[in-house]
């Protein structure tokens, strides 16, 4: 994006502890480094500035800018404002931090803990969130059934990493004490409610624009939101536009990735396998603050804790431990990830100690065709499908029975072959009131009922008949323009090539609601069905008008190749453009029931998502689609490397708008997960440095890394959305771990599949204990050992960090 | 993530390089293909006074043979090297190792020498200079010298080049007829450094195996005409001198334990080119 | 030639995309800063400024490099191609058009840097098998596509090219 001439450029000094206090701040060298404008820290900011609200009753202390502590490696200290980014950078190193290092906590277990050293000692404890619910009779269920089956998982961090970081330049109005953003991000606009506030400005004194384009997000831009008030507040102290982009370093350190969960999972089953009761109990590790919309991940999936499966007896118990670690933020998949690898590992496990086939053990469960829509024990509403016939067809034409052939033969021949499966209910368009599920029933009484889904877009017809569109989805790469234009145009009986669509949203003046943003999967089944309204709205009053001056009945038109036409009289049409230059040019000759102009925003919201009730059921999103998952690896015993020979994923995302899109999403999802499964690993050190902090060392998957994919579909229409769409592009962030890991238990005959499955773990688990050395051995030349451990993996973090400490 | 401030120098000649080594010592940089130096530089974990930039200088852009060498100036980069028409007919394990060095887009600015001069213990060449025995030559203001590569490869990014010296280019041995070579890699991804590499190389039956990424350098063992359970005995203790560590993507076990058994496949795939 | 100083501004001129471009830059100037903020050819794009994505992936005198480990000041008087020479007078180059039709681009980050390696690539090995094609792919990261559409695209061209080689 241009920037005004006069714009500066902020650098961002970051913590080189995990845990300590801030005892003294001296900028007065750096001041002094050529073209610097201005250093601003913690006290600075908390001067300035409110702190951040917090989605639970906890009192956490959260600030834009370090106050007083630091608690996690890469947690901004200071911000220098320079002429440039190379002059900011070399004045960073000339701040002087004094740091009284703290004990710290990493592990969430131990975290938990009563004697846990506290990293917000207000809260009198790190568990900042402990609830339970139960729906049923789960007890019952458990006491009396004939297996109890269980499992720990766990589902580490993960990052999305878009390729392009976080970038906002911001400007002050002093004589109006308002500000001016443009920034990447992403929404949901929820969350934006925050910046002003802790601006201490109204809202409509802070204006963000979103870029047309945008470098991928995945989740991860929601989390620029706190970088929005330090550029602002750098903005207002120097009185000039300030642009910050986040570098890579930043981006690894600091920015926010998924959450880290423990799950104890328990299902009381039958002898057939079916499930008769599950409980899961959920310890979930945030970080070091609890950030807007956190915690999300928790909570997004709630109502369908059961995944695709009838179960009805359910207890959850849902925790939150805070850690020295960077703060968690969204992430594709959003809280799907670590339900579903609990889950889908379960059934697995489940098949193996009933002696049953995983498959018949899913079939048993699932929810039978004809009972859609469908309500879950925990409340979500599942929309439409038939998993069923998803399954059998994916079986079919994914060539199922040529992997198990292949399983077979690998076998006989000694190698190490194995086949997993995973189902998951996709969810879509997150209800806004979902999150309130974590108040108890009084508090949310107190606080009045959080409902809803709004999708807003606007469509126009100026007088010459041209049509623009313009939308609240901010989009960075799905193709949200296509599919929009696709819509109106084909309401129009226009092509998409005459439709212009505008994804740039401006706070100050376009149609938008807290519901906004590019997350939840929520484009397909919200926004482009506002836009399908509009669209409509348009072509009624065009119809209308063109009615009028035709002498015919507005029911009798259709909308085709520019022109609006009779059904029953040829010799009766008028162009498009025609018809609408007389809303414009000629309003007064309009009768009075229709409005002047042609420019109709719709604001559309589903009656299905109601808050929760008093029985803490909720029905978390909208629309819920079906994947089903299997896939065949093969392990080199030597290696440990797992080679996934096949992969095969079914998705039903209702009615798909733009199949080729759709398959777009689903691989970009596919080439996530395959990375989040077996190459990234983020990782801190027992320091609490992070380890992983560049990209040699958090491994993304590139194009060598991917296998050979099938993508099958099937379309059951949701009720719920005018188009009969869901949402769609996140589910094999679900399913793909848990898929993975089922095949990796089947080859291996193991219980429990460490995340990520690196070879190194396989190759522990392979290789047995460890050959000795020979006898006359003493010890392995010291040098190399130790200097080595040394090297380029004891965190650069630290050492950039620490250099510029030591300074 | 900027590199901090320093001087610039486009070098023309050999001579104008040693000349500023002999001022600079080690505050001055050597420059080849930077594929290394600049992230280091972006990163600051290194603040040079001066870089110099060699690749300019035409003297140092030769692929020769020389007698029993290949000798490689120290502005060849590593593609064209891949690309040079003789090279799996004159140095075949560099031919087969190369690949392996970092990407396409790397290497096409990436230098032979300076990944040698690096001397990173999991990259590639070195390990491959290593078992070949080659050798590397060094310019400086007081004049010229040899070294060969066991007394250059000190340790982990440790070499015996003085801080006034220039690599001028290095040696690999040309291949004979009745040699075999084999290199075999593992690491994360296709075009990450190593966790393990090895390479073997066997003449008449006499195998030599070098393993890089386990111990401070890349390090070489004959293990002659060993067999079965001698030759998995001599792995074990191969595999334990060198160590190894644990690092984000592997532990010193898992190192060791390629060494034992990927050690033997080299070792036996060797042998078999002979035949 | 004479020690550019740390701290001052140098002129560097080179050839972007077969025109000559002047701009100032210090001696510690990234190519990558150089060609965005002082030419103002924004379609390299950067990922990582350490040499792992390949987001800003340019030609220098034909060879695709990473334009984050490079110097402005080593790139003068060379030969610069970045994207927005691929596709001279508006017109998408065949690359391109192949990454059109198969919807190898989502939000477009990476793709700048693969098309300058694809090109290179392809211009110097058009019988290029598709494990060659995926290794050169392999030197970028997209987070966005799962690279399964861009291989796709890349192997399509590959097949153009040997199929337009063998017409007489
Ligand atoms: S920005 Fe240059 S390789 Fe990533
Ligand atoms: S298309 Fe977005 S990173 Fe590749």
């Amino acid at each position: 994006m241009p920037v005004r001439g006069d714009t500066l450029y902020a650098a961002i000094l970051r913590s080189p502890h995990p845990h300590a206090e801030i005892l003294s701040i001296d900028a007065s060298k750096a001041l002094a480094r050529p073209g610097v404008a201005a250093v601003l820290t913690g006290p600075e900011v908390k001067a300035m500035t409110e702190p951040f609200i917090v989605g639970v009753k906890a009192p956490i202390d959260d600030w834009a800018l370090a106050v007083d502590r630091v608690r996690y490696v890469g947690e901004p200290v200071a911000v220098i404002v320079a002429g440039d980014r190379y002059q900011a950078e070399d004045a960073l190193d000339a701040i002087e931090v004094e740091y009284r290092p703290l004990p710290i906590e990493l592990d969430p277990r131990t975290a938990a803990r009563p004697d846990a050293t506290l990293l917000h000692p207000a809260c009198k404890s790190n568990i900042v969130h402990d609830r339970t619910f139960r729906y049923g009779d789960p007890e019952s269920a458990f006491a009396n059934a004939p297996h109890r089956i269980k499992l720990e998982v766990e589902y580490p961090r993960v990052l999305c990493a878009p390729m392009e970081g976080y970038i906002v330049v911001a400007d002050h109005n002093a004589a109006e004490d308002s500000f001016d953003v443009i920034a990447n991000f992403q929404g949901p606009f929820s969350v934006l409610t925050v910046v002003p506030r802790a601006l201490r400005v109204a809202g409509n004194k802070f204006r963000l624009r979103t870029p047309p384009n945008s470098g991928g997000s995945f989740g991860s831009k929601l989390a620029i939101f706190p970088y929005m008030v330090l550029i602002c507040i750098a903005a207002k102290k120097t009185g000039r536009p300030v642009k910050w982009v986040e570098d890579r370093l930043e981006h690894l350190a600091a920015s926010g990735s998924g959450p880290h969960r423990i799950t104890n999972i328990e299902a009381a089953v039958a002898k057939d396998g079916e499930i008769l009761a599950l409980n899961c109990d959920h310890l979930e590790e945030y970080g070091a603050l609890l950030r807007a919309p956190m915690p999300g991940p928790l909570y997004r999936m709630h109502g369908v804790t059961t995944g695709t499966y009838g179960i009805r007896h359910l207890a959850i118990r849902n925790r939150i431990v805070l850690t020295n670690k960077a703060p968690v933020s969204l992430v594709r998949g959003f809280g799907g990830p670590q339900i579903y690898f609990a889950l889908e590992r379960l059934v697995q496990r489940i098949a193996v100690e009933l002696k049953l086939e995983p498959l018949a053990v899913m079939r048993r469960n699932l929810i039978p065709a004809n009972a859609f829509p469908y309500r879950t024990a925990a409340g979500a509403l599942l929309d439409s499908g038939d998993f069923q016939n998803a399954i059998a067809t994916a079986i079919d034409e994914g060539g199922l029975g040529e992997l198990q052939h292949r399983r077979e033969e690998a076998r006989k021949a000694g190698r190490l072959y194995g086949i997993g499966f995973a189902c998951a209910s996709e969810p879509g368009v997150s209800n806004m009131g979902y999150l309130s599920t974590l108040l108890p029933l009084e508090a949310r009484r107190k606080a009045g009922p959080k409902d809803g889904a709004i999708g807003t877009a606007t469509v126009a017809v100026d007088g010459n008949g041209q049509v623009t569109v313009a939308s609240d989805s901010t989009p960075q790469g799905q193709g949200h323009r296509t599919v929009l234009a696709q819509i109106v145009a084909d309401e129009l009986g226009l092509t998409p090539n005459d439709i212009a669509v505008n994804v740039e949203l401006d706070t100050s003046k376009d149609a938008w609601s807290i519901a906004a943003g590019n997350y939840a999967s929520r484009f397909a089944a919200s926004t482009a069905n506002a836009a399908y309204l509009a669209a409509g709205r348009i072509r009624k009053k065009l119809a209308a008008i063109a009615a009028l001056s035709l002498g015919v009945s507005s029911e009798s038109l259709t909308f085709k190749g520019g022109k609006i036409c009779s059904l029953t009289d040829p010799t009766k049409t008028l162009p498009l453009y025609r018809v609408a230059g007389m809303a414009h040019w000629s309003p007064g000759s309009l009768p009075d029931d229709i409005t002047p102009g042609l420019r109709e925003t719709v604001q559309w919201n589903p009656r299905e998502l109601t808050p929760p009730t008093e029985n803490d059921e909720i029905n978390t999103s909208l629309t819920y689609g079906f994947i089903f998952d299997f896939c065949g690896v093969e392990i080199d015993r030597i290696t440990g490397e797992v080679r996934i020979d096949k992969y095969v994923t079914m998705h039903d995302g209702g009615r798909l708008l733009n199949p080729a899109l759709v398959e777009s999403q689903v691989h970009g999802a596919l080439g996530q997960a395959f990375g989040a499964t077996l190459y990234e690993n983020f990782a801190y050190g027992a320091d609490g440095n992070l380890l992983t902090s560049t990209f040699a060392d958090y491994l993304l998957p590139t194009a060598m890394e991917i296998p050979p994919t099938q993508l099958l579909y099937q379309e059951t229409p949701s009720p719920f959305t005018p188009l009969g769409t869901k949402g769609v592009g996140e589910g094999n962030s679900m399913t793909t771990p848990a898929c993975i890991g089922n095949a990796v238990a089947d080859a291996l005959g193991i219980r429990d599949v460490p995340l990520p499955i690196t070879p190194v773990r396989i190759a522990a688990l392979l290789h047995g204990e460890e050959l000795p050395p020979p006898a006359k051995f003493t010890s392995a030349p010291s040098s190399t050992t130790a200097a080595t451990v040394e090297r380029r993996h004891d965190s650069l973090m630290q050492r950039l960090f620490s250099k510029r400490e030591q300074l | 993530m900027k590199p901090a401030q320093f001087d610039y120098l486009r070098a023309g000649s050999i001579e104008e390089v040693v000349s500023h080594l002999e001022t600079y010592g080690d505050r001055a940089r050597i420059m080849a293909g930077g594929q290394t130096l600049m992230p280091m530089l972006n990163f600051r974990l290194v603040e040079p006074e001066l870089i110099i930039d060699i690749t300019g200088i035409a003297p140092l852009a030769h692929i020769r043979m020389s007698g029993p060498w290949v000798e490689i100036g120290a502005a060849v980069t590593q593609s064209s090297l891949l690309d040079w028409s003789d090279l799996s007919r004159e140095v075949p394990l560099v031919a087969a190792a190369l690949p392996w060095v970092g990407h396409f887009q790397t290497r096409n600015r990436g230098t032979v020498c300076g990944s040698i001069a690096h001397a990173d213990p999991s990259s590639e060449l070195p390990l491959v200079l290593a078992v070949l025995g080659g050798a590397i030559d060094l310019a400086s203001k007081r004049g010229t010298r040899t070294l060969k590569v066991s007394e250059f490869q000190l340790g982990m990014l440790t070499t015996a080049r003085a801080p006034d010296e220039l690599i001028t280019s290095v040696r690999f041995p040309r291949a004979k007829k009745g040699e075999g070579y084999v290199f075999r890699e593992v690491a994360r991804r296709h075009g990450d450094f190593a966790i393990v590499s090895l390479a073997g190389m066997a003449v008449a039956g006499q195998v030599v195996l070098g393993v890089g990424g386990v111990a401070g350098s890349p390090t070489v063992r004959a293990f002659g005409t060993l067999k079965d359970a001698a030759l998995d005995d001599a792995l074990n203790a191969f595999a334990w001198e060198m160590g190894g560590h644990d690092d984000v993507h592997a532990t010193a076990r898992y190192r060791r334990d390629l060494v034992r058994m990927l050690g033997k496949q080299v070792i036996e795939e060797a042998r078999a080119c002979l035949s | 030639m004479p020690i550019l100083k740390a701290g001052e501004r140098h002129t560097v001129t080179l050839t972007l995309n077969g025109r000559p471009a002047t701009g100032y830059a210090e001696s510690r100037t990234l190519l990558s800063d150089f060609i965005r903020h002082e030419l103002g050819a924004t379609g390299t794009h950067v990922g990582c400024e350490h040499g792992v994505c390949g987001a800003c992936t340019v030609r220098v005198d034909g060879k695709a490099v990473r334009s984050c480990l490079t110097l402005a000041v080593q790139a003068a008087g060379c030969q610069v191609e970045t994207v927005e020479g691929l596709a001279p007078r508006g017109t998408l180059s065949i690359l391109q058009e192949a990454f059109k039709r198969h919807h190898a681009v989502q939000c477009g980050y990476c793709t700048p840097g693969i098309l300058m390696s694809l090109t290179h690539y392809l211009e110097t090995n058009p019988e290029a098998t598709e494990m060659q094609l995926r290794e050169v792919i392999g030197g970028h990261l997209c987070r966005c596509t799962g690279y399964t559409q861009i291989v796709a695209a890349a192997v399509d061209v590959a097949t153009r090219l040997r199929e337009a080689a063998r017409k007489p």
